[in-house]
């Protein structure tokens, strides 16, 4: 058994943030994650950032990635890639499993399995994309936006020739553009809000680049045997209801899913933490404080894992996490309060502005009251 | 189906090839990858057939959460290919339902 | 085609007189000058510092719309590449011969060259015409997105916002 400060689950923006975080403070920390490749889903983010200077504005997504994961090497932090957490027991005994092999022979039930005594956990697992039901959605072919994503950008691989994307909040026009750039055709964005949910800047790369975007519009169907030939879509009423005779049909092959992305808290769960609902920020979500502790002490959530944001906030939280974490805050001098003021100004610098109202107060609310705002429509 | 030269990402750096047994099919690959990028680049998409209604399916989250993409790899059920690279002699085959004991 | 933003994914002309990042219609007859097509309030802040001029102001708090100062303005360009949002563009209505010179930035493959004749796109991606490509380059300081400039008809000067791309592969060959 391997005794550490604090273990993290997830190399991504929020993972690696709180491990170097906590190896600067010269804590042992690890740094677990299914994936041989490091990064989260910052790796698969081609575009520049937005945010100002001390949030990497105009670094793409993919740097930025590599910059904190030379900088983990550097400071020491322990990856162990490959490799699941699948239980947390009290105390913080995490157990941990091989989840690839490095040859993919063996069998299952002979995957390793090991176990940290830590003193901290920080859960930084980010999320998970939405489904969505409709008709044939189960056909080869219908995939998240994000899985398209990690096709064109980290496999290099075009998941068809033409797309129809569903869903026009920035998961949905950010992809498109991607998969403009991979030299895959996008035939339009259905949205079935009336207005698009993301970035008008974003709306406004696809558009000069010839891709429609239909709002309020909702998929019918996807039209295949086993692999997706085409998609049936139809203009939605103001109750959602799809409006006979304005079927539409695209010939297409992939289906890309953007409707929104939701915490993993299955580890959360599993460890007692207690979990509440907040629309705002993507569904069920650990109950956490200012300084991203959950109900169960020395149990810490960080990045998409605390509400769905972005990697610029991932960051940030991952940060706060870490020293907290280390810390566990009886503990944090002059010097550490400091650190984490000026994180949270840079995270309400962030969240600033129109289109995080709805964060802001979801935020607020569960770390003051621990209760839930209801959605304000 | 590859992505050879890209704006942002530039010319695909060269990597060793693989070579895979894709349901008795040679299937090229590079050193690296997931198996499933081999299979999308092959053109394969069909991954396994459901249990019950032997359903067909294929890549949906590709980070190793959904199982959508799990296969039989040498002989071992269950393998989620979108996280699990590719190795010289790799054996793949369609899973159909959930695999028998003997290939857990 | 009138657009409306949140609905068609462009700005109309109306939506963009108003913006305090369009400069107006005699100081791009006068020369090169940025138009900067951002009106939401979202934080971000690259355009300030990539001014040498100091003619584009944010300020704070970072979700300020950015403001163009035309007078400091020289129409360089600089701030084209940096826009995280690719919003930023540079329109030159003083030329001779009835043409305007309109600099955007551009992120696909194949990326067109100086002479090259392209059909150029508005806002909703219809093409408007033909255009001659004066300029096409990237630099290690603009990290990998093109500053292309091309020659219109002078009326499309506020319309160009684009070239219309053949549908290509991955490999910069037409389908």
């Amino acid at each position: 058994m391997s005794v550490v400060d604090v273990l993290v689950v997830g190399a991504g923006p929020a993972g690696l943030a709180a491990g170097i975080e906590v190896a600067k403070r010269g804590g042992r920390v690890c740094v677990v994650d299914r994936n041989l490749e490091p990064g989260g889903q910052l790796v698969k983010q081609i575009h520049k950032f937005f945010g100002s200077r001390e949030h990497h504005a105009g670094v793409r997504g993919v740097d930025i990635a590599a910059q904190l994961l030379e900088e983990a090497r550097a400071l020491g932090v322990t990856l162990r890639l490959g490799w699941e957490v699948f239980a947390i027991q009290p105390g913080h005994a995490v157990d941990i499993v091989q989840a690839v092999a490095d040859d993919a022979t063996g069998s299952a039930g002979d995957a390793p399995t090991e176990r940290f005594d830590a003193r901290s956990v920080v859960l930084a697992a980010g999320a998970e994309e939405n489904a969505l039901q409709f008709e044939g959605w189960t056909l080869a072919g219908v995939m998240g936006a994000g899985a398209a994503q990690t096709l064109i950008n980290v496999w290099r691989v075009r998941p068809g020739k033409r797309v129809l994307m569903v869903g026009a909040g920035n998961v949905g026009l950010i992809v498109t553009y991607q998969l403009l750039q991979a030299g895959v055709t996008v035939a339009a964005i259905i949205e079935a809000a009336p207005r698009i949910g993301g970035y008008g800047v974003h709306a406004a790369k696809i558009r000069r680049a010839g891709v429609p975007i239909l709002t309020s519009h909702t998929i019918l169907r996807a039209e295949g045997v086993e692999c997706v030939e085409g998609a049936v879509v139809a203009q939605v009423d103001g109750t959602w209801c799809p409006i006979e005779g304005t079927e539409r049909r695209f010939d297409v092959d992939v289906i890309c899913v953007a409707v929104g992305l939701h915490p993993n808290t299955r580890l959360a769960s599993l460890a007692g933490c207690r979990l509440v609902f907040s629309p705002a920020l993507g569904g069920w979500v650990p109950l956490h404080n200012a300084f991203l502790e959950t109900t169960v002490p020395g149990i810490y959530v960080a990045g998409d894992a605390a509400g769905i944001e972005e990697a610029s906030t991932a960051l940030e939280e991952g940060r706060l996490a870490g020293i907290a974490a280390y810390e566990r805050l009886r503990d944090v001098d002059a010097e550490g309060h400091a650190e984490i003021a000026a994180i949270q100004r840079r995270l309400d610098d962030l969240r600033g502005g129109p289109f995080c109202g709805g964060i802001r107060a979801a935020k607020s609310a569960l770390q003051t009251t621990g209760e839930t705002p209801c959605p304000a429509t | 189906m590859r992505i050879e030269r890209h704006p942002i990402l530039g010319q695909l750096a060269e990597a060793r090839e693989i070579t895979l047994r894709v349901d008795g099919r040679v299937v090229k690959a590079r050193e690296g990858e997931p198996i499933a990028a081999a299979l999308a680049a092959a053109g394969i998409r069909v991954h396994r057939y459901t249990a019950k209604r032997s359903e067909a399916r294929g890549i949906l989250c590709a980070i190793g959460q959904c199982t959508d993409c799990a296969m039989i790899v040498n002989g071992m059920a269950n393998v989620r290919t979108c996280i699990t690279p590719v190795a010289d002699g790799m054996v793949v085959e369609t899973q159909r339902g959930v695999g028998r004991r003997s290939e857990m | 085609m009138p657009g409306n933003l949140s609905q068609d994914g462009y700005l109309s002309l109306d939506e963009l007189r108003s913006a305090p990042g369009v400069p107006s219609h005699d100081r791009m007859r006068r020369g090169p000058v940025a138009v900067i097509e951002c009106v939401q309030e979202i934080p971000c802040n690259p355009c300030e510092a990539a001014c040498p001029h100091h003619a584009i102001r944010v300020g704070t708090p970072i979700t300020n719309c950015p403001v163009l100062d035309p007078e400091k303005c020289t129409g360089c360009g600089l701030c084209v590449t940096q826009c995280p949002g690719l919003a930023i563009f540079v329109v030159d209505l003083s030329r001779s011969g009835e043409t305007a010179a309109v600099t955007l930035p551009y992120e696909y493959l194949p990326l067109p060259e100086a002479g090259e004749l392209v059909d150029v796109v508005d806002r909703s991606g219809e093409v408007v015409g033909r255009g001659r490509v004066l300029r096409a380059a990237t630099t290690r300081a603009t990290d990998r997105t093109a500053a292309v400039t091309v020659e219109v008809a002078r009326e499309h000067g506020m319309n160009v916002r684009g070239i219309r791309r053949e549908e290509v592969d991955g490999n910069g060959h037409d389908r």
